[in-house]
């Protein structure tokens, strides 16, 4: 009765209503299992899936009278399971690894289907070949719901038991999962998915529909609950996209406009994304970069004015010039970015600085770093005092506050660094020079 | 006598055809720590996996505690090679740390507030707490592993398997977790640990087994640790048995 009810709504939908519903229901599917294809790095096994079941469809076909989903459904997931038996024989019986195994099926099959159906054409074949979703009959949206239902069903009831077997197949046979009786069910809820989004984008594209969310969502997250919860919002957002804007223009076949619409999501997150774009991380860089170079004109103003105990208060910029062996003009930029961090001050007529209470504190913090790391390389490394000088000039920018505590007390809080300079001691810093 | 926390009888595993173990019968009594020493490719690794069931094509019977490991599953604890794992997979460290519960959980029920306590106590017990919301991939190689050991001691087993846990580890790791090691041997449970280091084996495990595709030698650590056991164990005498077992598996192809 139930199932009955259900086509009668599907049967009151207008084709565009059907193709938006269809698309709801692939894209969410694909999305939800597309997570676990791509932290388990089982893209290929998707595209594989979606070749392999392609002569049971043409069987399908062939074999019903009339177009009957039902049966082209069963023919598929016999095509897709035949097809996962290949690959294991191949496998066990030679040594090719999965991804040759993969390939081998994947193109055997579906040169099989092609072939097949050139000697008797079909024409609804095409409508999976290339994906339509213009012509979805209310059974079919019936067959998809159903689809969608197991898989969200599955997915929510065995979240714990697939994040295991995912992330740790060893450790879940320790725990007595059915490790096997799981994976079955999860490649067979790959197959039921990839047939059914057939229809909706094509063989070919399958694989995009399963991998292009899923992956947009990992640049998102480091969590698997969300990374579900954004795959299946972007599956869902490149089915609907694409199907609206194709049914609004003739020339342009859903399929690719789907996985164009996921693809286009997928390059503005990989410049966009907060912590794994590319955005993000040149930021990074070029921030750390600028810090550095701050860090090494206070140190070098610092030495400067050190060498002669620290008379002076202020340094030109033409010093500047010659001390970090710059132009003038770029000392002159270096001494700005100093004043814009607030680390130094102009002077009135703006031919010299002097560094304000935080630009000293840096400086400092720098120059015992650099002389504690060359101390902690000779004393405790057995390092010549002439070899540390390169590697405490990177070091000296990543030292934390905690391995510097560590390094004062292994070294028995030193005073002089191995070239017999004093190493500044913050507090000392504070009381004499800045009080 | 008391039963063994684990006993084996003739365990002998093939991998394609070629046994990389052989017959290996013993028993080893509850409240041990206990070091697998063996040279590379000795199936040290294989002896554990087999006993787990992670490895197919394991023969022989083993017994946890007088039974088969199939209804003792939640006295056992296991911890693979770091290495196995991807750490790039979106779980947190507490995520992680949780999934030592899950075999007293079944497939289906949800975790609760035990589960939680539970995994933060374990956590604390490494001193992993702080970072416990923390993506995995972004740990040391000594703190993943303190991760991995934090997710065994949630699973509260009587009998733990541990696969080369101080391998990639830093030096201050190593004394915390055969600390870790010693107490929960003092506690009563029993730990049998894959290890690669002889200079170390000989002070942290109390009985050793010296496996080289066959077992060597299985005893107390004072009896066991010998120049002419462990010639044995290390030395080129059983190359001969392993070239057979290259020409078996092809011949029989």
């Amino acid at each position: 009765m139930h199932s009955f009810t259900h086509l009668e709504l599907f049967a009151a939908l207008s084709v565009t209503q059907s193709a938006v519903v269809a698309a709801i229901l692939v894209g969410l599917s694909c999305g939800l299992l597309g997570c676990y294809v791509v932290v388990r790095r089982v893209a290929l096994v998707g595209d594989t899936l979606s070749h392999a079941v392609f002569p049971g469809v043409v069987a399908g076909f062939m074999w019903s009278e009339e177009r009957n989903i039902y049966l082209i459904f069963l023919c598929a997931m016999l095509a897709g399971l035949l097809g996962v038996l290949m690959v294991r024989a191949v496998q066990a019986s030679t040594r090719l690894q999965s991804d040759a195994a993969l390939g081998v099926v994947l193109a055997s099959f579906f040169g099989i289907g092609i072939l097949w159906n050139s000697t008797n054409q079909q024409s609804g074949v095409q409508d999976f070949l290339f994906g339509d979703l213009a012509i979805i009959s209310s059974l079919d949206l019936q067959l998809m719901g159903w689809v969608t239902f197991l898989v969200v069903a599955a997915v929510l009831l065995l979240i714990r038991p697939f994040q295991v077997i995912s992330f740790d197949e060893g450790f879940a046979v320790g725990l007595g999962y059915p490790v096997k009786v799981l994976n079955f069910i999860f490649f067979g809820l790959l197959t039921f998915t990839v047939v059914v989004a057939l229809q909706a984008v094509g063989v070919v594209l399958v694989s995009a529909m399963l991998i292009t969310p899923a992956a947009t969502a990992y640049l998102l997250t480091d969590r698997m609950h969300r990374m579900m919860a954004y795959a299946a919002g972007l599956g869902i957002f490149a089915c609907v996209g694409g199907a609206l804007v194709s049914s609004n223009f003739s020339s342009m076949p859903p399929g690719p406009v789907i996985a164009l619409t996921a693809t286009f999501v997928f390059c503005a997150v990989y410049f966009l994304a907060p912590k794994h774009g590319v955005m993000a991380k040149w930021l990074r860089t070029r921030q750390q970069s600028k810090k550095v170079s701050r860090e090494n004109t206070l140190k070098a103003i610092y030495k400067e004015l050190e060498s002669d105990g620290f008379k002076a208060h202020n340094m030109s910029v033409e010093t500047l010039a010659v001390i970090r062996r710059v132009s003038l003009e770029q000392a002159n930029a270096q001494a700005k970015l100093l004043v814009a961090a607030g680390q130094a001050q102009w002077e009135s007529d703006k031919s010299a600085i002097y560094l304000t209470p935080a630009g000293w504190r840096v400086a400092a913090m720098i120059v015992r770093n650099h002389r504690l790391w060359e101390l902690y390389l000779t004393d405790l490394v057995n390092y010549e005092s002439d070899h540390v000088h390169d590697d405490a000039e990177k070091i000296e920018h990543i030292l934390g506050e905690d391995a510097v505590r560590k390094l004062e007390r292994d070294l028995d809080f030193p005073e002089f660094d191995p070239h017999g300079m004093p190493i500044p001691s913050l507090k000392d810093f504070d009381n004499s020079r800045l009080g | 006598m008391s039963v063994p926390a684990l006993e084996t009888h003739d365990l002998t595993v093939t991998y394609h055809k070629r046994p990389v173990l052989y017959g290996v019968d013993l028993a080893i009594p509850e409240g041990n720590l206990v070091g697998i020493i063996g040279p590379n490719g000795a199936g040290k690794s294989t002896f554990i996996k087999a006993i787990m069931g992670v490895v197919p094509g394991a023969s022989g019977w083993v017994k946890v505690f007088g039974k088969p490991l199939r209804e003792m599953r939640h006295r056992v604890g296991y911890v693979p090679q770091r290495e196995s794992v991807d750490w790039d997979f979106p779980v947190t460290v507490m995520d992680v740390a949780l999934m030592g519960t899950y075999g007293t959980l079944g497939l289906f029920k949800r975790v609760g507030k035990k589960e939680r306590i539970k995994a933060s106590e374990a956590l604390e017990k490494v001193g992993m707490l702080p970072y416990a919301n923390r993506q995995i991939g972004n740990l040391s190689g000594g703190q993943q592993q303190r991760v991995f050991l934090a997710r065994a001691l949630a699973q509260d087993s009587d009998l733990y398997f541990m696969d080369e846990p101080f391998v990639g580890v830093d030096a201050a790791t190593e004394r915390a977790i055969i600390e870790l090691l010693q107490e929960m041997r003092a506690q009563g449970k029993t730990v049998i640990v894959v290890h690669h280091d002889l200079q170390s084996a000989q002070q942290y495990f109390d009985m050793l087994m010296l496996l080289n595709m066959r077992l060597v030698a299985c005893g107390k650590t004072e009896d066991i640790f010998t120049t002419e056991l462990l010639q044995k164990t290390y030395g080129g005498k059983l190359t001969i048995l392993s070239e057979m077992a290259d020409k078996a598996a092809k011949n029989l192809h």
